[in-house]
């Protein structure tokens, strides 16, 4: 099964997002901030990396850049977790590199849909 | 698959919480008119995040009223908007508004909805006012109620609605493509989901193969659909892409329904909203009516009483040394095992063994206490902004400085001294501390202090108030004991005594009585709370300097250390802490009774003896002598006691279970036990016995 590095410091969402995948059969690896989230996704590759923007040591965008720098990371879906609030915030998401964007709030079959898109 | 998302309530309230108190104690720092980009970053990611959540679970209301808080830290965190007193004082009304909002809605309480709406419009000012009338652009509310990424659900629910339409669709990306992820592949794909098509693919920008960089796109491609789709649902699936390729979509037969076509490009979501109404934009509604019911059932089962559970949380690497520990004792079971398999017994070994299991069992405990135990930052985080709003209030300027807050104590231990701390701080800012032209008048510093001190100190933990005050006033302690009978007229009184007064119930020296401390119902209460926790309060003072309030607690409510006795055949547990000696008992020391009730001379004092036999009405044993032997003298509340004993068994560690909630609360005990042989033994609460006896006098 496809696995997915799901990234949030907020533990509900986290929990939210990491339930979601794991009842749909996804292996989840869980990282809490974007510091995290770039030393897990060394140790394990991901298919695909799911991160909310706005976190304390490294915010999402900053991990997507830095994680777009791995030969193994080149070409992975990487989705932002953003808010209606931030339009610009996709922008610059996708400047670093992301793949594209899941809006909050979302419920848990919108997630799945979203997810279901990139993974092949 | 539908996933109730009710489940992550919990978390999420308590999250949020936490966010809140990060959020108050960050404004609390925040210097008007400094550089405070890092501080206010810190508050508006909490901000942020608990309006993420609450967005996602469904909490409307608290949505809204975060958006507010974000779009006004937001404005200062980018310097569009200066941090003002103002501001600041706003923006932490709002934190105790929200921090109502979210227990309300976690309870399923009512609210004073004119609190809220009252702190709102106050923040809608805020927001109002930052930017000069011209360019003030409204905030849009949030997107909240229905998530607007409706259309990002699927595409086959923008299908079912609309009218069949004839489409060409050319796609020509650029060459970095690939390196944000996306894949043509799949976008064709999703093109394909809404109706039929046929797709071509132009290769003409293909390289000879000696320049083609295969980490590039080349190839560009045209569609042609014909289903039941808009151009909305279209668009939609080149949603990520829009930037990194050329897209056009062309409609080549004529809309059956003119009208219908652009309205759905520039107001997308109203007939989306109604084409999905079954479809996943209506599920958080659908959630939101669950979750109530399901509350509605819970409350009518057990009532509303029962819909807070508590949970706790624990540092990972706590549980990481359970773990580890867990797989010591397996290691020792499994050898110890082995051991008892053989033909002969290795008695080193098994000792060995036993050794080992008894090492590792303590170690557990000593872990398993662990998961209990939080920083005291916990009971402490809320203080400095009491001590903010209360000086404000009574126009004094003091300094809070805490020390310790990383001392951990016992959730249930934390969970019952807040309020007694904040009792403490109000007094002491209250009555200790002068107002600045008195301090100045006395030669003080104008700025009063008030300290915060935590430290653990052999199985206990002390917690430390102090201030630089005025002191405890003695001579009015005294006055007022004397008006109140007290103590007599003639009575001579140690300073500690007078001291002692305060703790006295319905004591106030307050000559006013104001709204910050009140009628001085408090320290009694705050002592009573201290005592039922098993812990000391003590106070020192010196007129002109200021008071310390110095409380001691255990560290833990679960475990204490025990001298396990015997009187008669039952087995009794006396706390330790409230043992001050054990003694022979000398039958011509005291004015005998029966089996020698009565009283002992004890160190030039005179101290009650109490027999347990009789207290308990445990009939003699065959063998019981006639005079127990030994004599344990306690000491609670001030007062000592000797307890006739027949036997001082072992001293332990005793893990204290509930009698009230096993059997019933029996007066004098405050629970039981069960001893390594398997028996129940009850433990004494040496100061209910001593109550007991005196009632029997």
């Amino acid at each position: 099964m496809p696995s997915i590095l799901a990234v949030d410091d907020s533990v509900s969402m986290r929990q939210l997002v990491a339930f979601t995948l794991k009842e749909a059969g996804f292996d989840v690896i869980e990282a809490v901030d974007g510091e995290d989230a770039l030393a897990k996704a060394q140790t394990r590759r991901a298919d695909v990396v799911l991160t909310d923007v706005n976190m304390p040591k490294m915010d999402g965008i900053s991990l997507i850049r830095n994680l777009r720098q791995l030969p193994a990371y080149k070409f992975t879906p990487m989705l932002l977790l953003t808010t209606e609030s931030a339009p610009e915030k996709k922008a610059e998401g996708k400047a670093a590199g992301a793949t594209g964007w899941i809006v909050k709030p979302f419920n848990p079959e919108q997630l799945l849909a979203t997810i279901s898109k990139v993974i092949k | 698959m539908a996933i109730d998302v009710t489940k992550f309530h919990q978390t999420f309230f308590e999250e949020s919480l936490e966010g809140l108190e990060l959020m108050e104690s960050g404004l609390l720092e925040l210097e008007v008119g400094a550089d405070n980009n890092e501080a206010i970053n810190q508050i508006f990611r909490a901000a942020h995040s608990i309006k993420g959540g609450a967005g996602t679970f469904g909490f409307t209301a608290v949505t809204e009223f975060t958006h507010l808080l974000e779009t006004i830290l937001d404005r200062r965190r980018s310097g569009q908007a200066e941090v003002t007193q103002e501001a600041v004082d706003v923006l932490l009304e709002s934190i105790d508004v929200l921090r109502e909002m979210l227990s309300a809605t976690r309870d399923g309480s009512e609210l004073d909805p004119a609190e809220v709406v009252g702190v709102q419009a106050r923040l809608q000012e805020l927001v109002d006012s930052d930017l000069p009338a011209g360019g003030a652009a409204p905030v849009p509310s949030p997107a909240v109620p229905t998530p607007t990424s409706a259309v990002d659900a699927g595409s086959g629910d923008a299908v079912s609605g609309a009218a069949l339409g004839t489409w060409r669709v050319t796609f020509k990306p650029q060459p970095h493509l690939f390196r944000t992820g996306n894949d043509p592949v799949r976008i064709l794909g999703e093109l394909a989901e809404l109706g039929a098509y046929t797709v071509v693919a132009d290769t003409s920008a293909l390289p000879a193969l000696a320049d083609l960089d295969v980490e590039s796109c080349y190839t560009a491609w045209t569609v042609e659909l014909e289903g039941p789709t808009e151009q909305s649902a279209i668009e939609q699936v080149f949603e990520w892409v829009e930037d990194d390729a050329e897209i056009t979509i062309t409609r080549l037969d004529t809309p059956a329904v003119p009208a219908a076509d652009p309205e759905a490009e520039t107001a997308p979501s109203e007939p989306a909203a109604g084409a999905d109404a079954d479809g996943p934009a209506a599920a958080p509604t659908d959630t939101e009516r669950r979750t109530g019911g399901e509350r509605r059932q819970a409350e009518a089962a057990h009532g509303p009483a029962t819909a807070t559970t508590t949970s706790i949380r624990v540092d990972i690497e706590k549980i990481d040394t359970l773990i580890n520990m867990v797989g010591e004792l397996v290691i020792t079971q499994s050898m110890l095992q082995e051991l008892a398999q053989g033909n002969a017994i290795d008695l080193e070994k098994l000792q060995e063994g036993l050794a080992d299991l008894e090492r590792n069992t303590r170690e557990l405990q000593g872990s398993v206490m662990q998961i209990r135990m939080l920083p005291i930052s916990f009971s402490f985080n809320r203080l400095p902004r009491l001590v903010r709003d209360l000086s404000g209030k009574l126009g004094k300027k003091v300094e809070l400085k805490i020390h310790g807050e990383t001392t951990e104590l016992d959730k249930t231990v934390m969970e019952k001294i807040g309020d007694p701390l904040v009792h403490l701080i109000r007094n002491a800012l209250d009555h200790g501390l002068e107002t600045p032209e008195v301090r100045v008048a006395n030669g003080k510093p104008e700025t009063g202090r008030i300290t915060l001190d935590a430290y653990h100190e052999g199985g206990n933990i002390v917690i430390e108030i102090a201030d630089d005050g005025a002191g405890l006033n003695t001579q009015r302690i005294v006055a007022k004991a004397r008006e109140r009978g007290l103590v007599g007229e003639d009575d001579q009184l140690t300073e500690r005594q007078i001291h002692d007064l305060i703790f006295h119930p319905g004591f106030s020296t307050a000559e006013t009585i104001s709204d910050v401390s009140g009628r001085g119902v408090g320290m009694d209460v705050v002592k009573r709370n201290i005592v039922d926790l098993g812990g000391v309060i003590e106070v020192e003072s010196a007129a002109g300097k200021g008071s310390r309030f110095r409380i001691r607690l255990p560290l833990t409510l679960a475990i204490l250390d025990g001298q396990v006795v015997r009187v008669r055949d039952q087995v009794f547990i006396v706390p330790l802490v409230s043992i001050v000696e054990s003694i022979l008992f000398d039958p011509s020391l005291t004015s005998s009774l029966a089996r020698g009730a009565g009283v002992y001379r004890h160190r030039e004092a005179a101290i009650p003896v109490i027999d347990l036999s009789e207290s308990f009405g445990i009939p003699p044993a065959a063998e019981t002598a006639d005079t127990p032997p030994l004599l344990v003298v306690v000491e609670a509340e001030g007062t000592r006691a000797g307890i006739l004993v027949d036997d001082l068994l072992a001293q332990q560690q005793i893990v204290i279970k509930s009698l009230k909630t096993n059997f019933r609360a029996v007066p004098g005990l405050s629970g039981a036990t069960i001893l390594g042989d398997g028996t129940v033994a009850m433990i004494l609460d040496v100061n209910s016995v001593l109550g007991l006896y005196r009632q029997t006098l």
